[in-house]
């Protein structure tokens, strides 16, 4: 895979050379993330995303399986168990703090690095693979980190898992029969807290299965770049080691810095209080609301309140999953060849709109559902709806764009030149 | 079976190939059979695993629950638990019950009358589930001095679903109203649910 050019894996050790020649494993190592992977010169800094997203996985598997050491999910105990990790478990508050944080660690960096995909165009050909790949594991995520967050058996854990469940229930005629199936009863209990540490458990060990899928298929064609154009020679690309290494490990100092500064200074800024009092199946609190991550998808959830043709509550739940599925359609969708938003002038308004749009969307959703906050979802819900379905397909039309440089190497040079002329004279680039 | 004369079963015959194979050939029939037997097989299998995430027998043995009505006054509703889900009681005064009689059904998203949602000769014991029919939040208006919401039935803090006086749906996103278990008076104080 990847260029004509990438060097190729010659071990020098003897040892080296015997695996090598049994189990090409160093060899895989050194063509994916090594200096064998040639990768286009001129990455910036939103190219971090993907790798702060790997090492998010990482820290949550790694304290996820020490808590699962010390936790106990069973309905009559899992609360205390929680409250044994904080307080007795040597430093079990900061591997609970570690890991609740880092999930929105996770989070706050896969969203960059769809975001990124968005504006450079990566899900456009021949990538569309790596840009399904990558929603597939966005679902899984959301999957993993709503049952982790039933886990810890509190009023927002309980309430939590009695919403998102009873979504299921707005499904005709076996609806309610799917969500009693999902929890194993009629309300949750002990059968789905169960079954949620069990499954939160596997999913990640999924996600990092479909994370290789991703990089595989990422390798075929080889990164995207802000230039959104192909690389055409060696002058394009420098190897991912040291050079992308070296750009991806200093990002990462500044994510754990971070990450941090949450642990340490506000580790219950993100999360809710309620859920520090234990689950109570006759109590709802008086504002349910999921994690700040879901917070979008729930404001498109609520804004359906009025039955047409279907209920009410039937189109909320197909609009929120709606809203991610579109994700799937992207590539096609979207037809404009300019990958870059920096040469798609249009586009990048649209996409900045879009932007807000979900910040708002987020806003609404983390607010209590007054009338106000409900048409101002509304109409965010709807504009996100139009920017995938009328406005993205509409400008990849009728847009114009500006010329691309005839190379990343001359994007590049013309950049460092200072005056930012291409050889016709006509780009500039767009900062 | 094969003998010398005829070594080859018609139909495999390896030459000349195209004239006289058939198709499908035998053997397509065996590796047919075969696989799906193993399909089939692991369809099978499938099932308990499936079937496992249903509610299991000690769930299932909550289904009934009996309530004393002695103790709740009129206007007064109290909160039990029913299949480990809230049960609201209510014992309806005679305003509330003309409130929820003087609704005509075409003005209800999902009609139903207070007859059809309580027992004969028991017009003021509404019996419900104390899950709003959205998304399963527990409703106010059960407990002592909570809020009743505009149609003084009860009221889903959640996503402000508003039930009347008979539970019935009347204002918000829920499409139904409070679900009527099925219960029988056992005595004029006693209630079996389930």
């Amino acid at each position: 895979m990847s260029f004509p050019w990438a060097k190729q894996y010659e071990p020098k050790h003897p040892v080296m050379q015997w695996v090598d020649n049994r189990l090409p494993l160093p060899r895989l190592v050194y063509g994916a993330i090594g200096g064998g992977y040639p990768v286009p010169r001129n990455l910036n800094y939103w190219w971090n995303f993907g790798v702060l997203a790997g090492a998010a996985l990482a820290v949550q598997i790694i304290t996820g399986v020490v808590l699962a050491m010390h936790y106990a999910a069973n309905g009559a105990v899992a609360f205390d168990s929680v409250e044994h990790i904080m307080r007795d478990v040597n430093g079990g508050w900061f591997l609970r703090y570690a890991h609740a944080n880092g999930a929105s660690m996770f989070f706050i960096v896969v969203y960059i690095h769809i975001f990124r995909g968005l504006y450079y165009g990566s899900y456009k050909p021949p990538r569309e693979m790596v840009w399904l790949l990558g929603v597939v594991i966005f679902l899984l995520m959301m999957a993993t980190a709503f049952m982790g967050y039933v886990l810890p058996w509190g009023q927002m854990s309980f309430w939590g898992a009695q919403v998102i469940t009873g979504f299921f229930s707005a499904i005709p005629l076996v609806g309610e029969n799917i969500r009693i199936w999902l929890l194993g009863g009629y309300a949750p209990d002990n059968a789905a807290l169960n079954r949620f540490f069990s499954l939160h458990y596997l999913l990640p060990f999924v996600i990092a299965g479909v994370i290789i899928l991703h990089i595989w298929a990422l390798h075929i064609p080889g990164s995207n770049n802000p230039e959104g154009v192909d690389v055409k020679g060696e002058q394009d690309t420098v190897p991912f080691h040291p050079y992308y290494t070296a750009k991806d490990g200093w990002g990462m100092g500044v994510f754990f810095l971070i990450f941090a500064l949450l642990v340490f200074f506000a580790p219950n800024m993100l999360g809710h209080p309620d859920n520090y009092i234990p689950a109570n199946p006759l109590s709802t609190p008086a504002h349910i609301v999921p994690e700040w991550y879901f917070w979008p998808f729930y404001a498109i959830l609520r804004s359906f309140t009025a039955d047409f043709i279907l209920p009410a509550k039937l189109w909320g739940v197909l609009a929120m999953f709606g809203s991610i599925l579109i994700l799937f359609f992207l590539p096609w969708l979207d037809r404009s060849p300019v990958r870059s938003a920096k040469y798609r002038p249009a586009y990048r308004i649209a996409f900045w709109v879009l932007v807000v749009d979900v910040l708002l969307l987020g806003y609404v959703g983390g607010s209590e559902a007054t009338p106000k906050f409900l048409i101002l979802g509304q109409i965010t819900a709807a504009y996100y709806f139009a920017h995938f379905l009328i406005i993205v397909p509409i400008i990849s039309r009728i847009e114009k764009t500006r010329p691309l440089p005839n190379s990343i190497t001359e994007a590049v040079l013309a950049k460092h030149d200072g005056h930012g002329a291409t050889r016709d004279g006509a780009a500039v680039p767009a900062e | 079976m094969a003998t010398v004369d005829n070594a080859v079963p018609p139909g495999e015959s390896p030459e000349p190939f195209e004239d006289t194979v058939e198709d499908p050939r035998r053997r397509d029939y065996l590796a047919i059979g075969a696989v799906a037997f193993a399909g089939v097989g692991a369809g099978v299998i499938a099932l308990p695993l499936i079937n496992q995430m249903n509610p299991s027998a000690d769930v299932l043995a909550l289904s009934s629950t009996e309530v004393d009505l002695t103790s709740i006054q009129p206007g007064q509703a109290i909160k039990t638990s029913f299949r480990k889900q809230p049960l609201f009681v209510r014992n309806l005064t005679q305003k509330e019950i003309a409130e929820a009689d003087a609704v005509p059904l075409s003005v209800l998203r999902d009609p139903q009358t207070l007859e059809e949602r309580t027992k004969p000769g028991h017009k003021n014991w509404l019996i419900t589930l104390g899950v709003c029919t959205h998304l399963g939040c527990v409703p106010l208006g059960a407990g002592e001095g909570e809020y009743r919401g505009p149609y003084g039935g009860y009221f889903c803090p959640c996503h402000g679903s508003e039930y009347d006086t008979a539970a019935r749906i009347r204002q918000g996103p829920a499409p139904k109203n409070l679900f009527v278990p099925e219960y029988a008076f056992l005595s004029d104080t006693k209630v079996k649910v389930g």
